[in-house]
């Protein structure tokens, strides 16, 4: 037995050149293709400056530090017509990544629950689900901004006939208009608290896992958070002498001026983006649960674990390996599909960028950038989840 | 006003599709034996396909001009639309010869963007329109309306600056389609519609309640529209150029497209000069072009007064009043320098 696990030796081969060398070769081919795209890249890069030249285009960045002249409709940071064109590109920017953020989340959200939903043994929630799924999975994302936009702008009254909502809340055509906050003085010390607040609720969950470990026993460590995070902040906002005005909005010759407003053109955006990856997400939903053997519920359920716990700590931790991969590139997807916004004047960075670029006529300068940005945002958006996918990975003892 | 294909804008800089951007334009036109023009990818009046799909408007029989002077044939352009975005793209990568899309003449334009312009065929300034239900008379009155306007034109620009030289407070709703700021402004979602005051009648008349809407009278810019070409081609920029000064000198001289065949016997000495008859003359050739190209563009279009008339005039539903646009002797701004 030992004798013929013995392999013969490899025949010597009788020429020595490089041809037959696999190493050698596969060396070659990749220089070679080194080669290829080095030159195809410089090719372009000359091409291009070349016929900017020709054509007497002026180029390089500095027209990013000139007067904008353009006004944004929604900024999350203070913008006017004379900011720079780069703070035109930030505003766009922070609105893609608000649209991003906000859609996300709630995508998420909406995709658990259409996803389990689908899992029902529930014949009606189970179709209702399926319907959902297979109608926005169907329909092209830039349809469903439409219908959204559309659908929002011919629904609600001009702002004169607004529909009032309770607590000053008004609902036009030109979005939802609420009473905006004024902080007073002191007020700084809310935030403060609230960062306390937070790192006390990690601490006291941390330490209510060691002594569940050590004694068996459990606080309801969620409601005990939830208080601590709410009820400090709270306090503090009551021990400063609750510093807090309302603008309320009140109605002008055009519009309701004052007050805050969320725009139509934002809230159709996230709508339609939410929505439309939500179905998405249901399905990987149900694929990761799906996923997860029978045999693993079986066990669970044979070990006397109750239905909910064995959800909870047997399929739902295996199904999540199953569910990141993929989760993460809806959620890229729905971040690149928020430049979609500039169909219905959503000022989000391909708007911003756009625009800039028609007023400069920078063109190759403008593509550049706008790439470079989407390409970091995805980019970091996968480092963050390779690095939740490898902490939610198995780990094999 | 206007804009185009982001993506085929990049592929024509980046990869240079370039060949009829060479320096001799007016020899590439000939060679290939059509102009190609860009216009706007439809404005009532200036440039619209009609219902048998064949280019009509201002800025198409501006091209038409130059196509009759080159070939003595009008018929010979081929048309490129362009949106706001996309029209300098297109005439800095040579995908367009001429670019005739009520396009402001500015300095940066002239400047950094590579471009020449000589010949203003359209005297515009920016203006407002509102629904008559607002009751406004004066844009003065305009503090706090959300106002639609199309992104990446000077209109944008000037809006900017007339709200915050005014003290006024405003709401811009920006679209990058023309077709996207109607339909917005149709469905109330803004107060005010701002363009230039040619826009402004063109969009009016499109819109299902004409009547309902008021172009209030302030003009808050001046928006010399002009056709523009590459820098770095003399030759074609005087071609283009002249073609226009022809139109207007057309007028001038009372040659409209029905009596230029009349005119041709003429004895004033101006005239004979204009139509090509003088003997010996060089004053087509030295252009590049026959000793018949004046005639030829009258022929083909007749003078500015007809072009005018017939697409945003009095024989347009437009009815747009000459107002700038008159000769410089009747009290306007179109003036031809002597062709001598």
């Amino acid at each position: 037995m030992t004798d013929s696990t013995v392999t013969a030796p490899p025949p010597k081969r009788e020429t020595k050149s490089l041809i037959y060398d696999p190493k050698a070769r596969s060396i070659f081919f990749q220089v070679l293709t080194l080669v290829g795209v080095v030159v195809a890249v410089m090719w372009i890069a000359h091409n291009v400056s070349s016929n900017l030249a020709r054509t007497n285009t002026a180029s390089g960045y500095g027209f990013l530090n000139g007067r904008s002249g353009f006004d944004v409709g929604q900024s999350l940071i203070a913008y006017s017509s004379d900011s720079t064109y780069g703070r035109a590109i930030l505003v766009g920017l922070l609105n893609t990544l608000l649209i991003a953020v906000t859609g996300i989340i709630t995508a998420t959200i909406v995709g658990f629950i259409i996803g389990i939903g689908r899992l029902s043994k529930n014949w009606l929630i189970a179709k209702l689900c399926m319907v959902y799924v297979e109608i926005f999975r169907n329909i092209p994302p830039l349809l469903v901004i439409f219908f959204w936009y559309s659908g929002v702008l011919a629904v609600l009254p001009q702002p004169r006939d607004a529909i009032q909502g309770p607590l000053s809340t008004f609902l036009s055509n030109r979005g939802l208009t609420f009473p905006y906050p004024i902080w007073g003085d002191g007020a700084s010390v809310i935030p403060i608290a609230f960062v306390i607040a937070v790192i006390g609720a990690i601490g006291f969950a941390v330490w209510q896992k060691k002594r569940q470990m050590a004694t068996g026993k459990q606080l309801p460590t969620g409601w005990i958070s939830a208080a601590i995070i709410i009820g400090l902040p709270l306090l503090a906002f009551l021990a400063v002498g609750a510093p807090l005005t309302f603008d309320y909005p009140v109605e002008g010759r055009f519009n309701l001026s004052g007050g805050g407003t969320i725009r139509p053109e934002f809230v159709a955006l996230y709508l339609a983006l939410s929505l439309y990856t939500a179905a998405f997400i249901a399905e990987i939903i149900r694929a990761g649960i799906k996923g997860v053997g029978k045999g693993q519920t079986e066990a669970a359920a044979a070990l006397g674990l109750q239905p909910n716990k064995t959800t909870q700590l047997v399929v739902v931790p295996q199904a999540f390996r199953i569910i990141i991969p993929p989760l993460t590139s809806q959620y890229l997807n729905l971040t690149k599909n928020s430049s979609l916004g500039v169909a219905i004047g959503f000022p989000e960075l391909f708007s911003t960028g756009s625009t800039s670029l028609n007023q400069t006529g920078q063109a190759v300068e403008m593509i550049s950038i706008m790439l470079a940005i989407y390409l970091t945002i995805s980019i970091l958006t996968s480092l963050f989840m390779n690095w939740f996918n490898a902490k939610m990975a198995l780990v094999e003892r | 006003m206007k804009k185009t294909l982001l993506s085929a804008a990049i592929g024509a800089a980046v990869l240079g599709i370039s060949s009829a951007a060479s320096a001799a334009t007016l020899d590439d036109v000939k060679a290939k034996g059509f102009v190609q023009c860009g216009v706007n990818t439809g404005l009532a009046g200036f440039a619209q396909p009609d219902a048998s799909g064949a280019w009509k408007g201002f800025d198409v029989d501006y091209c038409r001009a130059v196509a009759a002077a080159i070939f003595g044939d009008a018929d010979k352009v081929k048309y490129t639309p362009t949106t706001a975005q996309s029209r300098f793209t297109a005439l800095q990568s040579g995908e367009v010869d001429i670019l005739a899309r009520n396009t402001t003449w500015t300095i940066s334009r002239d400047t950094a963007l590579g471009f020449n312009f000589r010949y203003v065929n359209y005297y515009d300034g920016q203006g407002f329109m509102v629904p008559k239900s607002l009751n406004v008379k004066s844009a003065l009155e305009l503090s706090g309306a959300a106002v639609c306007v199309q992104s990446g034109t000077t209109t944008e620009l000037n809006l900017a600056d007339y709200f915050r030289t005014n003290n006024l407070q405003y709401n811009p709703v920006v679209f990058e389609k023309l077709e996207e700021v109607n339909a917005a402004y149709q469905a109330g979602r803004c107060d005010v519609y701002t363009t230039d005051q040619s826009g402004l009648y063109a969009t009016r008349l499109a819109l299902s309640n004409p009547d309902e809407h008021v172009i209030l009278p302030e003009i808050i810019s001046k928006e010399p529209l002009a056709p523009a070409v590459r820098q770095g081609d003399d030759k074609w920029l005087d071609v283009v150029t002249w073609v226009g000064y022809a139109l207007v000198q057309a007028e001038e001289f009372g040659i409209t497209s029905a009596n230029v065949d009349e005119m041709k016997n003429s004895t004033n000495p101006d005239i004979k000069r204009f139509l090509g008859t003088e003997a010996d003359t060089k004053i087509g050739t030295d252009l590049g072009l026959t000793n018949e190209w004046a005639y030829n563009v009258v022929k083909g279009v007749g003078n500015y007064g007809e072009v005018f008339e017939r697409n945003i005039g009095q024989g347009s539903p437009l009815k747009i009043a000459r107002g700038l646009n008159a000769l410089w002797s009747k009290g306007g701004l179109q003036f031809a320098p002597p062709v001598r």
